[in-house]
């Protein structure tokens, strides 16, 4: 039996997407000393200006520096992938328990619930929120959250349907444990691997939903150095300045891609369909 | 399979009502007067006072809900507030665009994403299933509305190829159905390979092949039939997926669909329009589910007696 860690290290695909979201939370934590000046600053004489050697990812239509927001704006989109995923797990994962331990009703209306909820196109979904809720970073990751809320609690029932049938939990039970002890000391800990999976491709999912609401012009608003708004603001000059618009989008593709590719490696360790 | 066709109908009836439940209370979480939420910044004292009559906002709230649900029985979904138009009509003129975008995307992945799936299957862990697997990773973590403006750079601004937006002529659908295929042509990529590979291991494909049947059609007649099943359930589940990656294809191409209807009516804060359009989102996802469904249960009959 090979152990957990030696199996991701084996994965290379793995390894790759870690490295390349160290990348990213290295950058978030140590923003003010890779970029020492202030990324909203604006300066109009150099708007547009192409990439240089002092200026590698050149300037906006403000003349604010690309590479400057870019690496401001990971702290941004990191801190919505954990604020969405943390939304989700939060109110996704005690309903999924519910449902699936006690059934009858109480699972029949949360899985109604669920099913509303799941019958609008996630993105959809998190736009319509928006359309309630209004724009702003807080608002992005509630909205955004939201949409996450019924995969969690689809997965987590689904997990605890098979999990609360084993030996084990009958004992608890026997034995007069309470239900709430049952279900996070016993049940909880043995649905983390899918889970731990879905957390790390629903980072990914969240940095894309809520760059495409930035995008639309209805996600983080201006001047918070925000991906998605980036590319929004720069798409008007996509003939003239087409750098504006390329960077912050190859910023996402990255940061998504990192937790995909980390995402489906966990799913190679833990998943036990892909043991052998 | 009368029977399982009417029990899946019936299963849609919750989530109907929870639809419209949704709906209602969408407009009540809103700060202020939804009757001037309805009516818009710009209406009258009258239009608004019409308005709250129509809408029963004086009466209980369960009355009110009943109200509600009549008006979207009959498809009354109130008059936009920028426009003053029937709300039905405007989704209605914007509904047509984003299908045939929708369809022509999924058949764009199809064209693509079935033969990757099938060759990476039967070469697997080769440098084809890497090449292929990791195009389909790509194709997921992409944003979408990036790679259409990338297409633009590329094909209209470059190559000055392809239009960069609007609609007119089948040029104009080329690069919006190629960012929107791309964001399903990694799902489909993967379902085909995933269903190839568990086919071709099984004994039916083994006896295929010691009777000396050519290794072409034990791999189309024989595999690929039997994979079709999940592959086709796959491809309709995406028509969702579609449907929110609309909203920005749409934007990013100036198309005149229901995803920058619904933009639109957000960033000028036209409820009616919002509600109308997100309605009709929800109705059609949940028909290609129910259509999706009952397609599985007509090609596996084992779905119906369970």
């Amino acid at each position: 039996m090979i152990n957990p860690w030696m199996r991701f290290k084996k994965n290379k695909a793995a390894l790759f997407g870690s490295i390349l979201l160290l990348i990213y939370f290295v950058t978030a934590l140590f923003a003010p000393l890779l970029y020492p000046g202030n990324p909203s600053a604006p300066n109009l004489a150099t708007a547009l200006e192409r990439p240089s050697i002092k200026e590698p990812l050149g300037k906006d239509e403000l003349g604010r520096s690309i590479l400057g927001r870019i690496i401001y704006g990971s702290r941004v989109s990191l801190l919505i992938a954990i604020g969405v995923v943390c939304v989700g797990l939060f109110i996704g994962v005690p309903l999924g328990l519910i449902s699936g331990y006690y059934g009858g009703k109480v699972d029949f209306g949360i899985q109604r619930a669920t099913d509303t909820l799941l019958a609008f196109p996630g993105f959809l979904l998190a736009l319509a929120l928006v359309a309630v809720l209004g724009v702003g970073l807080k608002n992005t990751i509630i909205s955004v959250g939201i949409s996450m809320i019924p995969i969690y609690i689809r997965l987590v029932r689904g997990c605890t349907l098979s999990v609360k049938e084993q030996t084990y939990v009958e004992a608890a039970r026997a034995l007069g444990t309470r239900d709430l002890t049952i279900l996070f000391r016993h049940i909880l800990p043995n649905v983390m691997a899918p889970i731990t999976i879905q957390t790390s491709l629903g980072m990914g999912t969240a940095i894309l939903f809520a760059a495409g609401l930035g995008f639309l012009g209805i996600g983080v608003q201006p001047p918070t150095p925000e991906w998605g708004a980036m590319l929004g603001s720069g798409r008007p000059y996509l003939f003239h300045a087409p750098h504006v618009a390329t960077f912050p989008g190859m910023a996402i593709f990255f940061a998504v891609l990192g937790f995909n590719l980390s995402g489906d490696g966990l799913r190679d360790i833990l998943d036990p369909r892909f043991k052998s | 399979m009368f029977q399982y066709v009417l029990k899946r109908l019936f299963s849609t009836i919750p989530v109907l009502f929870g639809i419209s439940l949704l709906l209602f209370f969408m407009l009540r979480m809103l700060p202020g007067d939804p009757a001037q939420v309805l009516a818009g910044q710009m209406a009258s004292p009258e239009d608004i006072e019409t308005i709250r009559q129509q809408l029963g906002l004086h009466r209980p709230v369960l009355v009110q809900y009943g109200l509600f649900l009549g008006r979207l029985v009959r498809f009354d979904l109130g008059r936009s507030a920028r426009t003053q138009h029937p709300v039905i009509k405007e989704v209605w003129a914007r509904l047509p665009n984003t299908i045939l975008l929708a369809v022509s995307a999924i058949g764009l992945a199809c064209l693509f994403g079935i033969p990757a799936g099938i060759l990476a299957a039967i070469r697997p862990y080769t440098w084809i299933d890497y090449l292929f697997t990791s195009l389909a990773l790509f194709g997921i973590s992409m944003p979408v509305f990036w790679l259409g403006l990338m297409l633009i750079i590329l094909f209209s601004v470059t190559l000055h190829w392809l239009p960069a937006g609007g609609t007119g002529s089948w040029k104009h659908l080329i690069l919006p159905s190629l960012t929107l295929a791309a964001f399903v042509v990694a799902f489909i990529t993967r379902m085909t390979r995933a269903s190839m590979i568990e086919a071709l291991s099984q004994d039916y494909t083994t006896t295929a092949r010691s009777k000396g049947l050519k290794e072409e059609v034990v791999v189309i007649k024989h595999a690929l039939k039997n994979a079709m099943i999940p592959i086709i359930t796959v491809v309709g589940l995406q028509f969702g997926l579609l449907l929110g990656g609309a909203v920005l294809t749409e934007t990013v191409f100036a198309w005149p669909g229901m995803g920058r209807l619904i933009v639109d009516s957000i960033l000028a804060r036209d409820y009616p329009v919002i509600q109308g359009a997100i309605l009709i989102f929800g109705l059609l996802y949940i028909l290609v589910n129910l259509g999706v469904d009952l397609l599985y249960a007509y090609l596996d009959p084992r779905i119906r007696y369970d």
